[in-house]
């Protein structure tokens, strides 16, 4: 069985924004083709490497975000180079990009360019503001567009004093690349309908802006603005605390309060199996929770009876992850119906039994290095045309001479920044 | 003509996580046909009549996240309790190209609607389940909601200050980032039935989504063996990768008011200290990198003392003029009343509401040449489309329409 996009073939110039989108493709089943200046791509040098060693060949953020890609290198600033994309773009379907604003045009490289002859080309331009906006042309990296974009404003702490917080992973980047990838899937299939092709301008600030939820709309909406609390939803008024810390030192959330009779009545089974009836405050209230039969938050706020049970339910939680380890806290909760969850670490995740199950660990073999590494697996499980990581991460230009002929170059001074 | 004009979608999901995906779909011309229970007044979706409201009035047509995920679908309610009420669905499921839903796994199989059943309504029927552990393993029963996704994930761990308890993500980011691709599920099932005419199960389990979101730091792990549980770690606002210094949220000379700024490289640093114009900016010990990173906490001091004389528009005005990347935390009304390109790119579009009026809602951050996105309707109320989509698209007439109704059907 071959991928979803089995049979398009997409030319990517490599950047910072487009490298999420175009390896989704690739997963997918497309035949991606990345375009590389002399020396690789900037992102190469971005850590973490293989063993710590610095290498344009050894970079595992490369790695991550350029798997199911062939690269080629090529100068764009040289009539030579300017030639062989076009002739790598005349054969494809796609061509996905995250140039400055001016860069291609001065080159004779745009899409009004390579379009031109070429109209059932998809060309999908990823910058951090959209090629219509000046702002494409500043130095903007993930920390300043997640701050700009109200994502930061969102994340961090009770107290005040301590700054609004960034999430790591590069996520700006890949809210613009599933973007990206999205608007360029959906282009595509217009074409199959059509035969027409387009361009597509995706604004990464955008993308975040809309990836805000109640940071966004609670304002267009209500005219209010949220503020940011310790492990839950930022709000107008603070929340009742959600996060505790379980007997092994690893972080639960509670999740959805309980508020059926059957909750209560799990959560004081639950307690005497291990023990902690004695020991755990409030269980006066969960009884009272069993015989009222349940409570219904949102209809009976204002009675005190009710907030009590609901506040004894997060108490009886946290009673019990404080003394049983996290994971069993969470499959004991979880296994009650209780919608709780385990904060774990993203290793803890990639080991955990479920995801193993499900055979989210990829093996991909890297030839170049005589060993076989871990890959996360698929975003979605696709029966007839599956996901799959269909060749490791190219070394710099590794295929320009099967693609175009020419000797690769293996020469240095790459672009730095982008 | 839209990009997904021939495309319908039966759509059952809701909530954030599947709202989102078909949104979008429908933004870009897909005919999204919204299923609710008529029974629980489509009380599933907990977003329907929740807050944020627009005045006073409360209800389950009063819900501003509900409307702003449900845009430009249609609503339908149906009784799948009942067996007309499956009948009907069987006959949607027939001229739909798409069946959507983000129950917890298993509750589909239940109600007679298992991927098989439905192949056998359509055969190249693409079917995409988004729930939160997908449909097998250990926890494929586990529920879930996004900030249980996130917890389970990785990504609540990895938001915080160094050995602190994790600040989380303040939203749902799974919602939005489960529904984004989910709706990438739905284009690529879509793009292979253009190639191959076959249709297919797409079972995306959202945690496992989200652990794609942590790539590099996993590849650490496997390649390296270096877990992010450690000594120093999550230190979401400093840049390990690349390493960076100063890279950080800064104080400025407002009450709870912030800005960003990092310096990529040396030339970044040269150009800090030229708008800075600090003594501490010539020390020698910063001037490397390596530098900069050695002695990475008192440079955060100063850095915060020279930031705190300024306002955060000052801070980031002076220092992208350089050339340094830095950027105010911007709250809701700065990005969304006062940024140009928001308002060029005509990123908040207003929607005309049968009930709450008109509102902004969300729009979409890729604009099309030929086929651009459309947002001008808001969500649909309960049952509002069910004439047209069960008369005029499936063919019932108006006494069958009337009886149905009279058995509560609808």
């Amino acid at each position: 069985m071959s991928g979803s996009l089995h049979g398009v073939r997409v030319i990517e110039l490599a950047s910072l924004w487009g490298a999420w989108s175009a390896k989704l493709l690739g997963d997918l089943g497309a035949d991606v083709v990345v375009v590389e200046p002399p020396g690789g791509h900037f992102t190469r040098s971005f850590g973490p490497f293989v063993n710590d060693e610095p290498h344009p060949d050894r970079s595992l953020w490369w790695w991550y975000y350029n798997t199911s890609k062939r690269s080629v290198v090529l100068d764009l600033s040289s009539p030579r180079g300017a030639e062989h994309l076009r002739q790598l773009v005349a054969d494809a379907d796609i061509v996905i990009e995250g140039e400055k604003p001016g860069r291609l045009a001065a080159l004779g490289l745009d899409h009004s360019d390579l379009r031109a002859g070429h109209p059932e080309l998809v060309w999908t331009s990823v910058t951090s503001h959209g090629r219509r906006s000046t702002r494409s042309a500043e130095p903007w990296i993930d920390l300043t567009l997640a701050a700009a974009s109200g994502l930061a404003w969102l994340n961090g702490y009770d107290d005040h004093s301590l700054p609004p917080m960034r999430g790591r992973g590069s996520q700006t980047l890949q809210i613009g690349g599933v973007h990206a990838a999205m608007a360029t899937l959906s282009a595509l299939i217009h074409r199959d309908s059509t035969g027409a092709g387009q361009h597509v301008d995706v604004s990464v600030s955008a993308a975040c802006n809309v990836t805000t939820e109640s940071g966004t709309f609670v304002w267009l909406v209500a005219g209010q603005t949220v503020q940011r609390q310790t492990g839950r939803h930022a709000f107008i008024t603070p929340t009742m605390e959600v996060q505790g810390q379980a007997a092994d030192g690893r972080y639960i959330t509670s999740g959805f309060l309980p508020q059926s009779a059957q909750d209560y009545e799990a959560l004081l089974v639950w307690l005497d199996e291990l023990d902690l009836r004695e020991t755990c405050p409030e269980v006066f209230f969960l009884e009272l929770g069993v015989e009222r039969g349940g409570i219904n938050v949102s209809k009976d706020f204002g009675d005190p009876e009710v907030l009590a049970i609901l506040g004894a339910g997060r108490t009886a939680l946290m009673h019990i992850a404080a003394n049983i380890p996290a994971l069993d806290f969470f499959e004991g909760a979880q296994g009650r119906d209780l919608q709780c969850g385990i904060i774990f670490s993203p290793e803890e995740a990639y080991e955990n039994r479920h995801f193993r199950a499900r055979g989210f660990q990829v093996r991909v073999k890297h030839d170049e290095l005589a060993r076989e590494v871990d890959y996360p697996g698929a975003p979605f499980k696709m029966a007839a045309s599956p996901w799959a990581i269909s060749r490791r991460p190219p070394l710099v230009g590794e295929h320009t001479e099967e693609l175009l002929g020419i000797p690769r170059t293996t020469d240095a001074g790459g672009e730095s920044r982008s | 003509m839209q990009a997904l004009s021939h495309v319908t979608i039966c759509d059952l999901s809701g909530q954030l996580a599947g709202a989102g995906a078909t949104r979008y779909l429908a933004a870009l011309g897909a005919r999204v046909i919204r299923v609710e229970d008529p029974v629980r007044q489509g009380a599933w979706d907990i977003v329907r009549g929740s807050p944020p409201y627009v005045d006073d009035r409360r209800g389950m047509e009063l819900g501003g996240g509900f409307n702003n995920h449900n845009v430009e679908k249609l609503g339908v309610t149906l009784n799948l309790r009942l067996e007309s009420g499956r009948d009907l669905l069987r006959r949607l499921i027939a001229v739909s190209d798409v069946v959507t839903e983000n129950f917890a796994a298993g509750v589909m199989t239940k109600l007679g609607f298992s991927y098989d059943e439905m192949r056998s309504i359509r055969p190249d029927i693409i079917y995409v389940s988004n729930s939160g552990f997908g449909h097998s393993g250990p926890y494929a029963n586990f529920k879930t909601f996004g900030p249980v996704v996130q917890a389970v994930c990785g990504l609540t761990f990895g938001v915080g200050l160094p050995d602190a308890p994790p600040a989380g993500w303040g939203f749902s980011y799974m919602d939005h980032m489960g529904a984004n691709l989910m709706a990438a599920a739905v284009l690529a099932a879509l793009a292979h039935r253009n190639r191959s005419g076959e249709g297919q199960w797409v079972d995306m389990s959202c945690t496992e989504a989200g652990l794609g979101l942590t790539g590099p730091d996993l590849l650490d792990y496997t390649v390296n063996g270096r877990p992010l549980r450690r000594p120093g770690m999550p230190d979401s606002n400093h840049s390990d990768n690349p390493p960076m210094a100063p890279h950080g949220i800064f104080p400025t000379d407002e009450e709870d008011r912030w800005v960003a700024l990092a310096c990529r490289d040396d030339v970044d640093w040269v150009a800090f200290g030229t708008v800075c114009r600090a003594s501490w900016a010539d020390d020698a010990r910063f001037d490397t990198l390596a530098g900069r990173l050695e002695a990475q906490a008192e440079l955060d001091r100063l850095v915060s003392e020279w930031t705190s004389k300024h306002s955060r528009h000052q801070v980031a005005d002076m220092l992208l003029a350089a050339g340094v990347p830095a950027a105010p935390v911007a709250m809701s009304e700065d990005r969304i009343e006062r940024d140009a390109d928001n308002a060029a790119w005509g990123l908040f579009p207003t929607v005309d509401h049968p009930v709450i009026g008109d509102v902004r809602v969300d729009g979409i951050p890729a604009h099309f040449s030929q086929t651009d996105w459309r947002i001008e309707r808001g969500a649909p109320l309960l049952g509002e489309h069910n004439r047209e989509v069960f008369c005029e698209l499936l063919g019932l007439t108006n006494e069958e329409f009337t009886t149905l109704q009279e058995e509560g059907v609808f």
